[in-house]
């Protein structure tokens, strides 16, 4: 018996089993029931399509925002050069143009605001992941946590002008620097309250996963609470809290709004930390719409381009790193 | 006890102690903003503030109107971008879990995510203002999209992974096309979860600012035109702020509260709803 035979017997049978149960005496679809099977396949079929489109969008997107970036800084990179980036002046009115001054901002606000926030954002980690990892406190403290990072981040610029510019002013006098208030020291400040919530939340739940047979086998040995801390749980989470540092650095670097009103915006090198200056993004946010000549606003846009690679290389690897802890 | 015992359960308890208060450091800053807004801003609301728009530097009073209004257009209009989009794109991701495709799209969802805002801004400019042939409410909308396209898919996405497969598997056995089965069976399930996402990249963008000063750019006047410069709060907050016009300055202020408290209703709203439902984002 060859394969079509098997397949007609299968047919008839089937046929003349419907037909001793009465149910349907023909297996053809007619008229306006095999239309509506055809639209309805249809449809899926459009509608798979739009999912795939969609999907496909999202990398389009990204390879445009990549490649509109690069376009529109050709002028700046064919006319500066890559001397451009490490220039020490900025004077778009005799057309000279440096990059330094805010990379140099930019660096020294995110790593200062990193300095400072971390050992908050650490401690709350413990404090959440270990020490209370249940309870109304908790909630209260990983609630209000959570709120400092819904903040506008113009609100707080708004509110570092009008009460932290003053108390660094106050503070500047008494070390007895120059006494402007705004600058990179105010700046750094804002900006690690603004992160704070970042490298918090990541290490909290890193510090959940610790298998709590290390714990145990440490405290059985007579360890303290602050020895399993110290020995196990942060050894064992240390690329977790380093990729929650690398996620809030990579914030800080792309921060705007709140940097660009207290930090002075001066294109002069910064002498110290509590010196006025620039960042890449507060001085695109200001000359942006300003900039004149071509070469003016290439170099801006070429500022915007180093800033997005700068951050998607940090934010990528954080992920990895995260991506490997959780998968271990 | 020995010495060295006392010694290191002393050095225990302080470091428990030295914990909790940096750990507790960190809501003094939060109160020291919530409260200084507060205070500042409350005294300005009142029916004029609301219903006015703002009158030139050395006559007293006027309000926000334009400002709220543009707010709320803005946000609307880049919400009815992101919402489909980033629904349907976070439902392919769920779909397909490791088709290379799916793979490069949470990649970039990934980018996007990290993108500073202000480079999105400068990309919108490019994209639609410069072609337009000038600032508009609209590009400010595609910017402000952007932004909220990552929380939406991967809320989405996340929130689609944990149904069960004997949901779509039972659809499918009674003859259901698989649309059907996405936007009748699996959407209406994670609608909470996707809901929240909705939510709180809307309380996200609310805020922005550096998307709109190349885009929608601000508007001193009254204006619902989605293809003319618009004013909005946070755009408001920033150039009154750092004007040296005290009556400005109280403006300010007032729209700082309104904002503040938007912002932290929805954060607050998508909080308690997330409990409710148990839902993990």
């Amino acid at each position: 018996m060859d394969s079509t035979t098997i397949i007609n017997d299968t047919l008839n049978l089937s046929d003349i089993s419907r037909e001793v149960i009465g149910i349907v005496k023909t297996p053809v679809i007619t008229g306006s029931k095999l239309k509506r099977l055809y639209k309805q396949i249809r449809s899926e079929s459009i509608f798979k399509k739009l999912l795939v489109i969609v999907a496909v969008a999202m990398v389009i997107l990204v390879a445009g925002i990549l490649f509109t970036l690069i376009v529109e800084s050709i002028p700046s990179i064919k006319a500066l050069g890559i001397k451009y980036l490490w220039g020490k002046t900025w004077d778009p009115v005799q057309d000279i143009y440096g990059a330094y001054p805010f990379l140099l901002g930019t660096l020294l606000t995110s790593f200062l605001a990193i300095l400072i926030s971390v050992p908050f954002s650490i401690a709350i980690a413990v404090f959440l992941g270990e020490y209370y990892p249940k309870g109304w406190l908790t909630e209260f403290l990983k609630n209000t946590v959570e709120l400092i990072a819904a903040v506008p981040s113009v609100i707080y610029g708004f509110w570092g002008l009008a009460v932290l510019v003053p108390l660094v002013r106050s503070f500047e006098i008494k070390i007895g620097v120059d006494a402007v208030g705004v600058g990179i020291f105010s700046s750094a400040l804002i900006l690690a309250i603004m992160i704070i919530p970042y490298a918090a939340s990541l290490g909290r739940s890193v510090i959940q996963m610790v298998p709590s047979s290390l714990k145990e086998g440490a405290y059985s040995l007579g360890a303290t609470r602050w020895e399993v801390i110290r020995h196990i749980i942060l050894p064992y989470t240390k690329s977790g809290l380093f990729a929650g540092i690398l996620l809030s650095l990579g914030r800080a670097l792309g921060e705007t709004m709140a940097v660009t009103m207290v930090i002075g915006n001066t294109s002069i090198i910064p002498k110290n930390i509590f010196a006025p200056g620039n960042t890449m993004a507060s001085v695109i946010a200001n000359e942006f719409t300003e900039a004149d000549k071509p070469v003016y606003l290439s170099a801006l846009i070429e500022l915007g381009l180093v800033l997005f690679l700068l951050t998607v290389v940090i934010n990528m690897i954080g992920r990895r790193i995260i991506k490997k802890f959780t998968n271990d | 006890m020995n010495a060295l015992l006392k010694y290191r359960i002393a050095k225990s308890k302080t470091l428990h102690v030295l914990t909790s208060v940096l750990a507790f450091a960190c809501v003094l800053p939060l109160m020291a903003i919530l409260s200084f807004i507060i205070k500042a801003g409350i005294t300005k609301i009142n029916w004029h503030f609301l219903v006015n728009i703002p009158k030139p530097v050395g006559e007293a009073g006027g309000g926000i109107a334009n400002a709220l209004l543009g707010t709320l257009i803005i946000i609307a209009v880049a919400a009815a971008i992101a919402i489909p989009v980033g629904i349907l794109c976070g439902v392919y991701l769920s779909e397909n879990k490791n088709s290379r495709l799916a793979n490069w799209s949470r990649l970039c969802v990934d980018i996007l995510q990290g993108v500073p805002s202000i480079v999105i801004g400068i990309v919108a400019y490019f994209w639609l203002v410069k072609p337009l042939g000038g600032f508009s409410a609209f590009s400010g909308s595609v910017a402000l999209a952007m932004m909220m396209l990552p929380i939406v898919i991967r809320s989405t996405e996340e929130t689609l992974k944990l149904l069960p497969d004997s949901l779509k598997e039972a659809a499918f056995a009674l003859g259901t096309p698989f649309h059907r089965v996405i936007l009748k069976v699996i959407i209406p399930c994670g609608i909470s979860g996707i809901l929240s996402g909705v939510m709180l990249s809307v309380a996200r963008v609310a805020g922005e600012t550096a998307p709109l000063l190349f885009t929608a750019f601000g508007n001193p006047y009254l204006s619902a035109n989605i293809t003319k410069p618009m004013q909005s709060l946070p755009l408001l907050i920033f150039n009154y702020a750092t004007s040296p016009y005290n009556d400005w300055h109280d403006l300010a202020w007032g729209a700082s509260f309104i904002l503040l408290v938007f912002v932290l209703l929805l954060n607050i709203s998508t909080k308690l709803m997330t409990k409710k439902w148990k839902v993990q984002l």
